[in-house]
């Protein structure tokens, strides 16, 4: 049985699921079947109950056969890994029986298939930190996550650490959020901490993953929910609250649902409520679902959503540090960011600095999507190139197409194109070429993509996501689009686009919440590299890229003053 | 805020769905803050929001009607029309939209008929977009009445909508 989210999104199983087969002593292979969102879309879910089934006929007794969250690779799924033997199984679709017999003979060890884990690129660029347990642990059991180490961190943090020791490891470890803006977690919890609050105070972990083309938050919600209450409880007790609240997005219903499983079963075993960890400390989460509005995920908004009015932000300061949700200290963090906490407090801040470059440390959880071969989640150590991302991680383009650029940050992000793939990914670099970190999706695109209409794309999707409260996002975004309309339908001159370069600059000035200064971000980035393409399309009415409909003549809206002097201007480099 | 005020006012009909709504303000405590989730619950029941069950929940937590209108609008997820027999939930998320989901919702839009957020004059068919449903490996991703399907191609599309 199962039913679906109103907007249509994934479904969701209820009822009873059949047990994971796991053996009584070590298991001589496993078989574990990825449930994440896109696996399960796939029929991942009836690939498990098929190989439970084929493994208990053949009596194979030392087979494990469990669930597992995502194991990065969503292009070629439903994927199986066998982490005893290094292989991954893909594409094991329920419907096609071959498959399924080539693994249960892997896994009875009469063969030898699958892809080796090992020496592939996809993998071994990899360092895992907050996807440490995704796609090893099963996501629904508790057992699971304590048996790999999880809740050390917090019982650590309560039992032998003061929370400004705990502030100083997080400070120590260099950690900066990871919902895009980049400011370093220690120091927002320091604020936090020292917070007058008569009224209590709340930690918040942000979970309206809004950037299409962007499911990190996502997956590590429906792969390892354990880790990010974990995170939150420590954060907590670091800086002084007992409340918690998880805002994550009504398209998600999976991830809302294991989230919350998660909450129950950690408060069973007494993870978080009253006394954790035989202290004093109690922690209580609440789950709060969004209503899709983008804006939700700037931390006023949120916090206006949570005390379930409309989402629209307030100027800060004041900081929701000092007066958040219900004018108490409020301290707000990325899914991600908590998912980092616990290896931090368990291993030592020094551990997580030492990976990463000068000034961003750790890693970094990207969505790889678009035009590459190996869709999928991956994690990296800040420095790697976008380079090795791109053609060593992601394989390279599909279908053997032409790089043209890479876009990350999602609507608030920009383009990056070839001359600059060899940059390596942190904060200030991606900054530097104009874009931003983001939360981490990373959209490839090739030659089939216009660059103007990729502007346009994000920019409609801005106009209608602006909460409407302040002018010059409500009303510059619209603008912009009828700009950007007027390039790609080959009805804009040369003063079009002088107009949209004023407008971007006085929007991305004067709004006052990061969806309105960050909108004109994917205008600046792809006239920067690409202003070769708005000229094609203005000048020689030419989409290179083949897909906006500009009429071939001059433009009809054109004066002979604004088309003059186009004739040295080539189409196709850049000026 | 008078919130107890409101509590116990009968439900707009003897409709039994109204008890789910009436358990889940209860487990809120009637708080003001709880109308989102309150609302989440009224949609989940009855498939949209009309102006009865905007007012009964906007009573009974002790919301002004103009907040409560104000809220079931702004957010993108409640809808205040009936929805169609089945939906159609085109991604346009930015992998999606580089892989063709344009050329699905227009041909969505010429064969059908109808445009994102409306429904099929017989009231078979709700098409609908959706900003991204990190079905992202599988672009471009529709899903018809809760099932997934990767790759869509436009003529196959209309011909599993026409056949729906």
């Amino acid at each position: 049985m199962s039913t679906d989210g109103p907007d249509g999104s994934a479904p969701v199983r209820h009822g009873r699921q059949p047990e994971p087969l796991i053996p009584d002593g070590p298991a001589r292979a496993s078989a574990n079947v990825c449930q994440a969102a896109g696996c399960l879309s796939m029929g991942s879910d009836q690939l498990f109950e098929t190989l439970r089934a084929a493994v208990l006929a053949r009596g194979l007794h030392d087979v494990a056969v469990r669930r597992v969250g995502c194991l990065g690779l969503c292009a070629a799924g439903p994927l199986v890994e066998v982490p005893e033997q290094g292989r991954l199984f893909e594409r094991v679709h329920p419907g096609e029986p071959k498959r399924t017999e080539d693994l249960v003979s892997s896994l009875a060890g009469e063969t030898v298939a699958g892809r080796s884990v090992a020496a592939d690129p996809f993998f071994s660029h990899q360092v895992k930190v907050v996807l440490e347990r995704c796609g090893t642990v099963d996501p629904e059991r508790l057992e699971d996550y304590v048996a790999t180490g999880g809740y050390e961190g917090l019982s650590k943090a309560l039992t032998s650490m003061t929370p400004e020791e705990v502030i100083a490891e997080v400070v120590r470890s260099g950690l900066r959020g990871r919902g895009g803006a980049g400011y370093p977690t220690g120091l927002m919890w320091r604020t936090v901490a020292k917070a007058e609050a008569p009224e209590g105070k709340y930690v918040v972990c942000n979970a309206d993953e809004g950037d299409p083309g962007a499911f990190m938050d996502r997956s590590v919600l429906e792969s390892c929910p354990q880790q990010v209450l974990e995170g939150m409880a420590i954060a907590g007790y670091a800086v002084g609250a007992h409340r918690g609240y998880v805002y994550v997005r009504a398209e998600y219903p999976l991830a809302v649902k294991r989230l919350s499983s998660a909450i129950r079963q950690a408060e069973r075993d007494g993870h978080l409520g009253p006394e954790i960890a035989g202290t004093r400390f109690n922690f209580q989460v609440e789950v709060r679902i969004g209503a899709g509005a983008f804006v939700c995920g700037e931390e006023t908004a949120l916090i206006a959503s949570i005390q379930g009015g409309r989402g629209t932000p307030k100027p800060r300061p004041p900081y929701p540090a000092s007066s958040g949700l219900w004018g108490c200290p409020t301290l707000i963090n990325n899914v991600e960011t908590f998912a980092n906490i616990p290896s931090v407090i368990s291993r030592g801040g020094d551990w997580l600095n030492t990976i990463g470059t000068e000034r961003s440390k750790g890693t970094k959880v990207f969505a790889l999507t678009g035009a590459v071969t190996n869709t999928g989640l991956i994690e990296v150590p800040m420095g790697l190139t976008l380079r090795q991302i791109v053609f060593e991680i992601g394989g390279g383009l599909a279908e053997g197409r032409k790089f043209k650029a890479v876009q990350t940050g999602g609507p608030s992000g920009g383009c990056i194109p070839e001359s600059l793939l060899d940059m390596a990914v942190d904060y200030e670099t991606l900054a530097a070429a104009g874009s931003i970190m983001g939360s981490g999706g990373m959209i490839v695109m090739d030659d089939r993509t216009c660059m103007v209409d990729v502007a346009k794309f994000f920019m409609d999707f801005c106009r209608e996501e602006s909460c409407g409260k302040c002018l010059p996002c409500r009303v510059g975004t619209e603008e912009m689009y009828r700009l950007l309309d007027r390039v790609t339908t080959g009805m804009a001159t040369r003063s079009h686009l002088a107009q949209l370069e004023d407008l971007a600059a006085m929007v991305r000035a004067t709004s006052l919440c990061g969806l309105g200064q960050g909108a004109p971000n994917p205008v600046f980035s792809t006239l920067r590299y690409f202003r070769g393409e708005y000229l094609a399309h203005i000048d020689d009415h030419v989409c290179q890229a083949g897909v906006c409909p500009v009429p071939a003549g001059p433009p009809a809206g054109a004066t002979e003053a604004a088309l003059a002097g186009t004739a040295t201007v080539s189409s196709g480099g850049r000026p | 805020m008078a919130t107890s005020t409101f509590v116990g006012r009968s439900a707009p009909s003897d409709d039994k769905r109204w008890r789910q709504v009436d358990v889940r303000m209860r487990r809120l405590g009637y708080r003001p803050d709880g109308l989102i989730e309150v609302l989440h619950t009224t949609q989940e029941v009855f498939g949209y929001l009309d102006d009865d069950a905007l007012s009964y929940v906007g009573e009974s937590l002790g919301v002004p009607p103009s907040k409560v209108y104000g809220v079931a609008t702004f957010y993108s997820h409640f809808t205040l029309k009936p929805q169609g027999l089945h939906t159609c939930v085109v991604c346009t998320g930015t992998a999606c939209y580089i892989n063709g989901a344009s050329a699905l919702l227009a041909a969505i839009s010429k064969e059908l008929g109808v445009q994102p957020g409306a429904t099929t004059p017989d009231g078979r068919v709700s098409v609908l977009k959706a900003r991204c449903l990190g079905a992202c490996s599988m672009a471009p991703a529709v899903v018809i009445d809760g099932e997934v399907h990767g790759h869509a191609v436009p003529a196959r599309l209309v011909d599993v909508l026409e056949k729906l």
